[in-house]
């Protein structure tokens, strides 16, 4: 397919450039690839292809809600039966729409495209190996994301549509087929594809903590490690952890579905018909999924913030604020993540006295996450700021984990939740916090590692364009949404014409929509940028952002095995940026401090006899004071 | 700060294990974690009340003999190994690998039991669990008796001896999982009904 087709055209470049052999044939170099590097890729393109499928499905919902009496007869030649013959939107189909956009952009894009794209080609970069610990069960893990890729993909395109009852799939509405038309096939499919999803989710992250913890290179510390492996690491950790909670619900499901028992089901009437299905509660679903799907929230956001601590740092020509504020701060968001789940819950009759529990140890996330934005303000404060791309996606990541972090305090309270919940003030909650966070983060992440990955550097004036539009077309969509929600629009409904309050939110929605359209074009100048710059962008120098981090000790287009002789063994942290004295305003972590005696600090000079013990003929310079 | 500093400073290899070895024991984290929560539903969806009383099949306290046996004899495999006792190495495995199948068999005859105390998959969600449950620690049997049968191979081609240890070593940390978690599994049913 695509990805297939790219993948091919890519390596054949570096292929002329580099003049290096490779060992095996196309399917193994490319297709069947145990390289860190290539997977890291495939999860790139294949998530770049959902992004974009979800964009659209959302603006096809976004035209339905913005202009809700336009026809949209020119969309039958794409959907087909989906637009009724009076040319509007179907509304199950509206429905699966909403549901496909939030599983595709949650799972497909921001877990596996985001993860799976940055862990895979980070980490043994950046700790100095040569590639995972299992390149087969990386690979493995790439082709169950493929698979269960498929699967979803085609259950776009059957005759009942795909899954319809939202990408949460509360029961009763997702485990009985005669429900929705949704709730048919496409459920089956959807709930087949993310057992899929989960079991390349688990090999990835097995193999990310197992290389991260055992295939580091001679001095890489714990404390010497990158912020973005240490988001990876916690990142892998939460995901280990909660995935197999959402499979053991997944599991309880199919079997209500298909085998008839009542775990979830109990006292239905359809149509006047009673359900055989006795004893079960719906509830219990919400626990086991929210179980995994708060954690999921930090599985796509860490990474995301582990990237833009890298590419801030590096950009404001500053060590990093609070290195080990910053690693406690994600260790404290995991431990969290997993005793908050019910704040997703709170109207669901639960005990208050629980709910205000609850309420407590959510509100208490805005510590650390309030250390983490402060983190990232006093590094960039007096700083030699680069406005790169990337850097200026990260600083866009910052602003929307902080404006859409201020909302989750209004959010977690069980009692404003009672107004609140299920209203569109929740859905640009969290699209600002996670979706558009996460989300600039990946494009922080492509546009800086891009020379990495490709040898050659993205349009730095395309990406600034590209930032401009999509910045502030994300606040255009999702700023009025606050406003539509405290107003009390429920979150997918098909149409609010009915209701009379509505109709003084007409103008608002329709400038909601037009925003999303105008971000999702912007969209395109990005793909053009990265397409384009992979075969003729400027060609990359080794260390193209002065950057101390090992990935850019590498060749400029890294073979298999990452560095072609020794592994370069690391002698400081990675921020040693701008330090007083200093020949230039970075020193790669693997320089040793004996090269560096004018910038050295005191304690750092006693380190240099502890570096060359063992190592005879080279030159040990006492301690200056 | 400079305390710690200088402990770590020296570009020495971090330390490590063996990177399988490890990712095993990440994959019966994830495995703990599938039957952590089906208990957790089961004790959420216990305390909501509509719950129905039944016996546990007595076969289970048999099984669960059977398979605390099938440990002890993998181990007696891996002291085998230790030694090089080749031939009682392949001996145990095997034993090992037949309590491990009838445990299975003895799982599959007591869901027969619960069927004659017309206890169904389909019913109250109190029998429903003890299906799921029993047969997903099931499945994973299934593949422990394959993993062990893997083994068998590899010790026939030579390649489990004292020197080779990572093969035995892992299987046998599995399989004493899996024995440890119907263990738990087994206890947790006992004490919930």
């Amino acid at each position: 397919m695509a990805t297939t087709a790219t993948h091919h055209d890519i390596h054949h470049d570096t292929h002329a450039d580099e003049h290096e052999h490779h060992e095996g044939n196309f399917w193994t170099n490319y297709i069947f690839s145990q390289d860190h590097k290539v997977i890291a890729k495939q999860f790139l393109i294949t998530g770049i292809f959902w992004a974009l499928l979800g964009g659209i499905l959302s603006v096809i919902f976004r035209l339905q809600l913005g202009f809700p009496d336009a026809s949209l007869e020119w969309l039958r030649p794409v959907l087909g039966g989906w637009i009724t013959p009076d040319g509007k939107l179907n509304q199950e189909f509206y429905l699966a729409l909403v549901t496909m956009h939030g599983t595709i952009m949650v799972f497909f894009v921001l877990t596996a495209g985001l993860s799976g794209t940055f862990s895979n080609f980070l980490i043994p970069l950046q700790i100095g190996a040569r590639d995972m610990a299992s390149g087969f069960l990386n690979m493995l893990s790439y082709w169950f994301f493929f698979t269960s890729s498929v699967i979803m993909f085609i259950s776009l395109f059957i005759s009942t549509g795909p899954a319809g009852g939202g990408w949460t799939i509360y029961p009763p509405l997702s485990a009985l087929p005669q429900a929705i038309s949704g709730s048919g096939l496409g459920m089956t499919m959807w709930l087949v594809a993310m057992a899929l999803f989960i079991v390349s989710s688990l090999l990835g992250g097995i193999n990310y903590i197992t290389t991260i913890i055992n295939m580091r290179t001679r001095g890489m510390s714990f404390t010497k490690m990158p912020l973005t492996i240490w988001a990876f690491f916690f990142t892998a950790i939460i995901g280990l952890l909660s995935f197999p909670v959402l499979f053991a619900a997944a599991l309880l499901l199919i079997f209500d579905r298909s085998f008839g028992t009542s775990f979830y089901l109990s006292d239905i009437y359809i149509q006047g018909q009673a359900l055989a299905h006795e004893g079960g509660s719906a509830i219990l679903f919400q626990h086991l999924f929210w179980f995994l799907g708060h954690p999921e929230v930090y599985i796509v956001l860490l990474p995301a913030l582990g990237i833009s601590s890298e590419i801030i740092a590096t950009n404001s020509r500053k060590p990093i604020f609070g290195y080990k504020a910053m690693i406690g701060s994600m260790l404290f968001i995991a431990i969290l993540s997993f005793i908050v789940w019910a704040h997703h819950m709170f109207v669901t009759g639960m005990n208050p006295f629980l709910g205000s529990i609850f309420m407590l140890l959510t509100l208490i996330i805005a510590v650390p996450s309030a250390v983490k934005i402060f983190n990232y303000v006093t590094t960039l404060w007096r700083g030699n700021i680069r406005f790169t791309p990337g850097m200026l996606f990260s600083i866009g990541l910052v602003s929307f984990f902080l404006t859409g972090g201020i909302t989750g305090i209004f959010l977690g309270n069980s009692a404003i939740d009672i107004q609140l919940h299920d209203t569109y003030f929740v859905v640009a909650h969290f699209h600002l916090v996670m979706g558009s966070a996460s989300f600039f983060g990946m494009m922080a992440g492509v546009y800086h590692w891009f020379p990495k990955m490709f040898g050659r550097m993205m349009d730095h004036r395309l990406g600034a364009i590209h930032f401009w539009i999509t910045f502030v077309g994300v606040y255009l969509v999702f700023f009025p949404l606050h406003y539509i929600g405290i107003a009390g629009f429920p979150r997918r409904y098909y149409s609010f014409t009915n209701f009379a309050f509505s109709s003084g939110f007409a103008d608002l929605n329709m400038l909601v929509s037009v925003a999303a359209i105008l971000t999702l074009a912007a969209q395109f100048i990005f793909l053009f940028n990265f397409f384009y710059s992979m075969f003729r962008g400027k060609l990359a120098p080794a260390n193209p952002w002065n950057s101390n981090t090992l990935e850019w000790t590498t060749p400029r287009n890294p073979q298999h095995g990452n560095w072609p002789g020794e592994i370069p063994a690391v002698y400081r942290w990675p921020y040693d940026y701008s330090k007083p004295g200093a020949k230039e305003d970075f020193i790669p972590q693997n320089v040793p401090y004996s090269e560096t005696p004018e910038s050295n600090l005191p304690h750092e000079n006693d380190q240099i006899k502890l570096e060359s013990s063992g190592d005879s003929g080279s030159i040990v310079i006492g301690p200056k004071h | 700060m400079s305390v710690d500093i200088k402990i770590v400073e020296e570009p020495k290899q971090p330390m490590t294990m063996n990177p399988k070895k490890f990712g095993m024991w990440l994959f019966m984290v994830t495995v703990f974690m599938v039957f952590a929560a089906l208990s957790s539903a089961y004790i959420v969806r216990r305390a909501e009340g509509n719950w129905s009383y039944f016996e546990l099949p007595a076969l289970f306290w048999v099984n669960t003999v059977v398979i605390l046996i099938s440990s002890i004899t993998l181990q007696w495999a891996y002291v085998s190994a230790k030694r090089d006792n080749l031939e009682s190495v392949k001996i145990a495995t095997i034993i090992t690998a037949i309590l491990g199948i009838g445990f299975m068999v003895g799982q599959y005859f007591a869901w027969a039991d619960l069927v004659t105390n017309s206890i169904h998959l389909v019913g109250n969600p109190s029998g429903s669990f003890v299906y799921i449950i029993s047969g997903l620690h099931g499945a994973h049997v299934l593949g422990g008796v394959i993993y062990l049968l893997i083994l068998l191979s590899a010790t026939q081609k030579g390649l489990v001896h004292s020197k080779s240890l990572n093969r035995i070593e892992m299987c046998a940390t599995y399989w004493h999982f899996l024995g440890g978690l119907w263990l738990y599994l087994f206890l947790f049913l006992l004490l919930y009904r």
